[in-house]
């Protein structure tokens, strides 16, 4: 049995011009109930992988070459039509910002339950208790109030809660988590962290979360990628990881990071020469493609 | 009771501001109190770290020293003088004597000036001589290029953006500095770079320095004092080291508990 | 640094290039009118009425476009259409531009009582109906091409007022504003040397608009034989005399109203092309 997603040798590029590659030829794979962190400073197109998969790239930016396997189809091969039920059946976003992700206009019912109810066809009725159930399982206390409240009236954490439920209303397979907690207090963050934890624990939902902080992975993830300039520069398990990271650009990173309890051993500037040592190897890693391809 | 050495002393600082949600059809919207009653000496060369969640209140404590916003409580005294109430152009003089890098260097930095036109400007409305020299020394200073007078903000990365930000709150020499979140929005690799940058401002040319954050991790790295607001209140008010060592508020150590460490192992989570 | 983003590039400017070239051969034509245009525009020759376009038979190559039930010269009537019609689009859209933007930028930039006055007379004032506004204002300044101009200039401010007011008030907000007056440069200093810049492409664009709808506005006014002497080669009037012998010589008609349009949506276009091409921030 192989894993539920795996994503082998993905490059893209700009669109029309091949030779641009955002990423490049990014390998992984996530097993059902797993988490898997992928990390990088801005630019590095960890956000890119996690819209590659659920198919919503920018228009500017194409698939190049490689293939992505979900739950056992090739999602390349098949018609946009198929990917795109496929993808709506079995997987979730929960967004970085919890503000421009909801419809202001809108109550927050419909905005759970429409795609219960258009997509995968439930009753209204059932569509209705299931968001309610929803809404009591990521902790909101007064969930009849909520659902007939427009998102202006609700908190930041609140709106990233409904945007949880939203997320696994459908109970997905697979959930893409882009920088959920990026436009939170840390306060509420670590709520917020707990709550997506708990309830992949209990759905086994294999999980891609994507982020820019190393603290927020060694909490969340089991596994992960280190990316710089659309290219992984290092996989590894979480623990494996922080116990030493193999990589100059990880350990660089991973310096770099704020630790409040050693400052000595924290935010520490990366150092040039790994900078442009990576830069080197992604260099040469697009040398060896274009003389592949 | 100002004491000697001490370059702000507020007392009873209070900031209300008008609540435009709640603001009804007719009529003026209801005030929100954002401080209530801030108490603080900031004392010559020090760097004090004013930390919070949002809506402590921590920005506009800030922008009330800088008189950005104009107290509806309490004094503000720079120096010495009552600042609390003055107009802009009873405050034009003291202006050059304390200045402020922003959090967001895209949108503190006039995107249709270039750098060196941005830092050179305080300079020219202060009338001070040798411009072009003040100019090259700042950016000397933040380790920038002096190539970089003749771009423009949106050619350079986040982190380059935030030093010129620094060089232009430094080419007046201020005694005082306020820094509103200002690494907040940057990577962490360009985030230890501005920071070790301005530590190094602050022992070479004896800069005051008021340094607001949310992020513990980074007012240890630089300050002396920590005071830690909650709801527009003071929290607590200790040394760093003691702040950090034995937490004295129970907001404090909810603070430091949310913070995720890069340890898997970490308690409480 | 390695970031794929940066070398996101827009689109070439193809409406920029066309709508440009369109723009400055009609100025060109209007500026050189009586040298470039081959006949009088206002001589009238009987004989020679209703001559078809060159490419239909029966045609006078000498009239490439034909000639009007009067016999006078389509091509050359509208080579000095084009000089009222881009006179009036030129002052009309500047004084027009210069007065919306002005009261726009005092009120979003200074908020409070003068925010309250220049936002209230703006409301007043758009509860007038445009056009009824315009044909009583040249009832009572009596016609031509200055009461035209007048007209446009005092019915059409409103519209830049709004949009440079709001547009103001966001650049305002903005944190360089704030770092201006913590350098302790006067209040309308900031005004015109920090906020100004960033709304000029924005205004740039409304003129342009504006523009076209001057030259529409006119055409509007000579159809209804408000503007300038009905004899004068205008656009509008133009158009107004073929509607009566569409029938019999469509392209007395078709001709102006052609490069009516093209100029009207050349003007937008061009517009918009700018505010693309030379907005060098990306935001």
């Amino acid at each position: 049995m192989s894993a539920f997603l795996t994503v082998d040798n993905l490059s893209a590029s700009i669109r029309g011009n091949i030779r641009q590659r955002v990423l490049r030829s990014v390998s992984f794979s996530i097993d059902t109930g797993e988490v898997l962190g992928l990390v990088g400073e801005s630019g590095a197109g960890k956000s890119m992988i996690g819209k590659a998969i659920l198919g919503i790239l920018p228009s500017a930016v194409e698939v190049v070459e490689g293939e992505i396997q979900l739950d056992g189809h090739n999602l390349m091969a098949m018609k946009q039509a198929d990917r795109r039920r496929l993808i709506g059946a079995t997987a979730a976003l929960i967004p970085q910002d919890p503000l421009t992700a909801l419809n202001p206009s809108r109550r927050i019912e419909p905005q759970i339950t429409n795609r219960l109810v258009d997509i995968l066809g439930w009753s209204k009725r059932d569509a209705r208790l299931r968001a309610l159930e929803l809404l009591d399982e990521v902790h909101i206390d007064n969930p009849e109030r909520v659902m007939g409240s427009y998102p202006h009236e609700l908190s930041g954490g609140m709106r990233q809660r409904v945007l949880i439920a939203s997320a696994f209303a459908a109970n997905p397979k697979l959930v893409v988590a882009d920088e959920p907690t990026t436009a939170l207090d840390v306060t509420v963050q670590k709520q917020i962290l707990r709550l997506i934890r708990e309830l992949q624990t209990r759905h086994e939902t294999a999980m891609v979360f994507v982020t820019h902080d190393l603290g927020v992975v060694s909490k969340v993830c089991q596994r992960l990628s280190v990316l710089y300039g659309g290219m992984v520069v290092e996989s590894s398990d979480v623990p494996a990881f922080f116990g030493g990271p193999g990589h100059a650009y990880s350990r660089a990173l991973l310096a770099a990071t704020p630790k409040y309890t050693d400052p000595e051993a924290s935010l520490l500037p990366v150092d040039e020469a790994v900078i442009a040592q990576v830069s080197g190897e992604v260099l040469a890693a697009d040398e060896g493609w274009r003389h592949g391809a | 009771m100002a004491l000697e050495d001490s370059l702000f002393s507020v007392s009873g600082l209070e900031v209300a501001l008008p609540d435009m949600a709640a603001k009804p059809v007719f009529g003026r919207a209801p005030l929100i109190q954002i401080l209530k009653g801030i108490n603080l000496e900031i004392t010559r060369g020090s760097v004090l770290g004013i930390v919070g969640g949002s809506g402590s209140g921590k920005s506009t404590l800030g922008r009330a020293l800088l008189r950005l916003l104009e107290p509806t409580g309490g004094t503000i005294r720079f120096d010495g003088q009552d600042i609390t109430h003055l107009n802009e152009d009873a405050l034009r003089p003291i202006r050059r004597r304390m200045q402020m890098i922003f959090q967001d260097p895209m949108s503190s930095l006039n995107p249709r000036r270039r750098v060196g036109a941005i830092i050179a400007d305080p300079l020219l409305m202060h009338e001070f001589d040798a411009i072009d020299a003040r100019v090259d020394d700042a950016l000397d200073h933040v380790g920038l290029p002096r190539g970089f007078k003749s771009r423009y903000p949106h050619e350079l990365s986040g982190g380059q953006r935030q030093r010129v930000g620094i060089a232009r709150a430094i080419a007046l020499k201020p005694e005082f500095i306020l820094a509103d979140e200002i690494v907040s929005g940057l990577d962490v690799s360009s985030q230890a770079q501005v920071l070790n940058v301005l530590d190094n401002l602050v022992k070479e040319l004896g800069l005051t320095l008021a340094f607001i954050s949310h992020d513990l991790s980074v007012i240890r790295r630089l300050c002396d004092r920590v005071m830690v607001l909650n709801r527009g209140e003071i929290a607590e008010f200790a040394n760093t080291d003691r702040l950090f060592a034995a937490p004295q508020s129970a907001y404090t150590r909810e603070l430091m508990d949310a913070i995720p460490l890069p340890d898997p192992n970490q308690a409480n989570w | 640094m390695l970031d794929g983003r940066g070398t996101l590039k827009r689109r070439a400017g193809a409406r920029l290039w066309l709508s440009g070239i369109w723009l400055g051969v009609m100025a060109l034509l209007a500026l050189f009118a009586p040298l470039v245009s081959p006949h009088d525009p206002l001589t009238q020759d009987l004989f020679a009425g209703r001559l078809p376009p060159f490419w239909v038979e029966g045609a006078d190559p000498a009239y490439l476009l034909g000639t009007d039930s009067l016999g006078r010269d389509v091509l050359s009537r509208i080579i000095h259409g084009a000089r009222i019609a881009f006179s009036v689009a030129l002052v009309a859209g500047i004084a027009t531009a210069l007065v919306g933007s002005l009261l726009g930028l005092l009120a979003g930039y200074m908020r409070g009582w003068v925010d309250v006055v220049i936002s209230r007379l703006v409301d007043i004032w758009m509860a007038f109906p445009p056009v009824l506004f315009a044909i009583l204002l040249i009832a009572v300044l009596g016609t031509g091409l200055t009461s035209i101009i007048i007209a446009i200039v005092v019915i059409d401010w409103t519209r830049f007022c709004r949009v440079v007011r709001a547009e103001a008030m966001n650049q305002s907000a903005m944190d360089y504003v704030s770092s201006a007056v913590v350098a302790g440069r006067p209040r309308m200093d900031i005004l015109w040397r920090e906020i100004l810049p960033n709304v000029l492409p924005t205004i740039v664009a409304l003129l342009t608009l504006e523009m076209g709808i001057a030259v529409i506005v006119e055409a509007i006014l000579s159809f209804v034989n408000l503007s300038i002497s009905s004899d004068a080669p205008t656009w509008g009037g133009m158009i107004a005399e073929g509607r009566t012998s569409i029938y019999q010589a469509w392209w007395v008609l078709a001709f102006p109203l052609g490069v009516l349009f093209l100029t009207v949506l050349s003007f937008s276009q061009f517009g918009e092309g700018l505010k693309d091409r030379f907005d060098p921030v990306l935001r």
